[in-house]
């Protein structure tokens, strides 16, 4: 043989190679057997380059502060290492290093598919809900009993077209 | 466990009678998504992944379209049962090897099922036999509605559905279709049409083996980007590839037919041959030779009605359902010959090859 490939994620001899073109780059990836098998390179079902690619160790920036998300507990560098989120939260805390990966990987970077309106709608409305609660008790610790009728009567409306969509038809 | 789902005389893949086509064997769709303010799987401990596991079972219970469904928690699955519903695109490997915590729903019919602690809290698929991306979209996506109106998905307005990988963000949706494109892989396309549609951020992999001769000539393409387009854009593009894809299998058929009759008639004949009267076999040569039965049906020499046989025992040749048909631990040389005599047996029963009605694709 001439060249020894090493595998990218081990540095065993490379056995198995792999290119392939997503938004008319070239991304070449070279590995062993056993990481193929741990990627799931030979699994037909599950395999894409492009998942691989993002799942390689991303270069780190010197000296970069290490981001730590505060629901979950993942750091930048677990991001670097496994190119996957930790929670939801996520995406706002690495949203400096996940956007130049979706540029790469996508044909855009802004949503323009299907919104959850039900979930949003009633995600909000326990917000506000929370935030009219919350109102509600300083009024009554502030004794603003004015104030606090106010928000009683918002928190009414929105318990009762709460439960006018809950309960069956 | 799993004994309804493999004796259930109406499911989809194994049992699609009416609906199996030519050159597309099936349509697949799938939507990751998560919820609100838990940790994704990965990142969750076992208790995390349970409570999630119990408050997406009940939910999805309660669902219509899970009505008379079963739910399996993948621990208490044997290996080999695993390996068949992974066998059926029922489960993912992914979710095989998952720990504690994994389950999956599969609604009455094996039409729709719902990973639970996969990459994802939640992969919800869809699929039908042939070409239909539309009406697989509709059921899943009226699923989704029905399912966000009970749990709170985790959804950004800029990126979308949020997912563990980035690579599934924005919609969560990936559509594959299952193709039988034997025309291009005997003609050497195969390599030419991977190389094209990779161009356009799709994907085509081999069902049995990577590369351009995969065998059984059964390839599953996809869409690789989910973010940045709608949904009916994806699906959209995807379509158009595929007729194109179609398109070339059948003009590779019909060159080959008109090149090499004899040869395509012999391959046939001979596929058809040592089906009926075969004592071992491996699930590869057994893949390779049920694609020209595929064929004859296509070409007219077989009833219609046996092309969802052939996709069935695509299906029922594989290790994991030959092993579970014969109700114990064989060695794979015993496999071989449980295989070989189902399919003669199988086999026994099919009319003759009809070579006098040959018909001449367009």
């Amino acid at each position: 043989m001439a060249e020894n490939l090493k595998c990218s994620i081990c540095d065993q001899e490379a056995t198995v190679h792999l290119t392939q073109i997503v938004n008319n780059k070239i991304h070449k990836v070279d590995l062993c057997e056993s990481c193929a098998q741990k990627k799931g390179v030979t699994d037909p079902e599950g395999f894409s380059l492009a998942d691989l690619m993002s799942k390689t160790p991303l270069t780190p920036v010197s000296g970069e502060a290490q981001l730590v998300c505060q629901s979950c507990g993942q750091e930048s560098a677990d991001f670097r290492r496994t190119g996957r989120l930790g929670c939801s939260a996520c995406y706002e805390v690495f949203r400096s290093l996940v956007f130049p990966v979706l540029e790469d990987m996508h044909a855009g970077t802004a949503h323009q598919g299907k919104v959850p309106t039900d979930a949003l709608s009633r995600q909000s409305s326990q917000m506000q809900l929370k935030n009219l609660m919350d109102s509600l008790a300083r009024a009554v610790a502030e004794e603003a009993y004015e104030d606090a009728a106010k928000f009683r009567d918002q928190i009414k409306v929105i318990k009762e077209t709460e439960e006018l969509e809950v309960s069956p038809k | 466990m799993i004994e309804s789902l493999i004796n259930d005389e109406r499911a989809e893949l194994t049992q699609a009678v009416k609906k199996a086509a030519p050159v597309v064997l099936s349509t697949r769709i799938r939507l990751a998504r998560n919820l609100v303010g838990q940790p994704f799987p990965e990142r969750a401990d076992v208790l995390q992944r349970r409570d999630v596991l119990t408050r997406c079972a009940d939910q999805l219970s309660a669902l219509p379209q899970m009505n008379k469904g079963s739910f399996f928690d993948i621990a208490d699955l044997s290996t080999l049962e695993k390996q068949v519903l992974v066998e059926r695109h029922l489960i993912s490997r992914e979710l095989c090897d998952g720990e504690a915590g994994t389950g999956v729903y599969i609604n009455k019919g094996q039409t729709c099922s719902v990973m639970i602690n996969e990459e994802d809290h939640l992969r919800i698929q869809f699929l039908k036999a042939g070409f239909n991306l539309k009406s697989v979209w509709k059921l899943i996506d009226a699923f989704d509605s029905e399912l966000e109106k009970t749990i709170d998905v985790a959804f950004s307005e800029d990126f979308g559905y949020l997912t563990a990988c980035p690579t599934n963000l924005g919609t969560g949706l990936r559509a594959s279709v299952m193709m039988h494109l034997p025309g291009l892989v005997i003609s050497g396309q195969m390599e030419r049409v991977i190389r094209a549609v990779s161009q356009l951020g799709i994907t085509v992999r081999g069902l049995f083996g990577e590369g351009s001769d995969a065998s059984g000539h059964i390839f599953q393409i996809s869409n690789q980007q989910t973010l940045g387009e709608s949904e009916s854009e994806i699906l959209e593009s995807l379509a158009n590839v595929l007729k194109t894809v179609i398109d070339h299998e059948l003009n590779a058929r019909f060159k080959y037919l008109e090149e090499s009759r004899a040869k395509l008639l012999d391959q046939i004949g001979r596929a058809f041959g040592v089906l009926k009267n075969t004592h071992v076999i491996a699930s590869d040569e057994a893949l390779n030779l049920l694609s020209f039965i595929r064929l004859a049906v296509d070409f007219g020499m077989l009833p219609e009605a046996n092309r969802a046989d052939v996709d069935r025992l695509v299906i029922e040749s594989q290790p994991g359902h030959v092993q579970y048909a014969a109700q114990e631990g064989i060695a794979p040389e015993a496999r071989d010959i449980a295989r070989a005599d189902k399919l003669r047996q199988e086999f026994s029963n099919l009319p003759a090859l009809a070579f006098d009605k040959l018909q001449e694709q367009e």
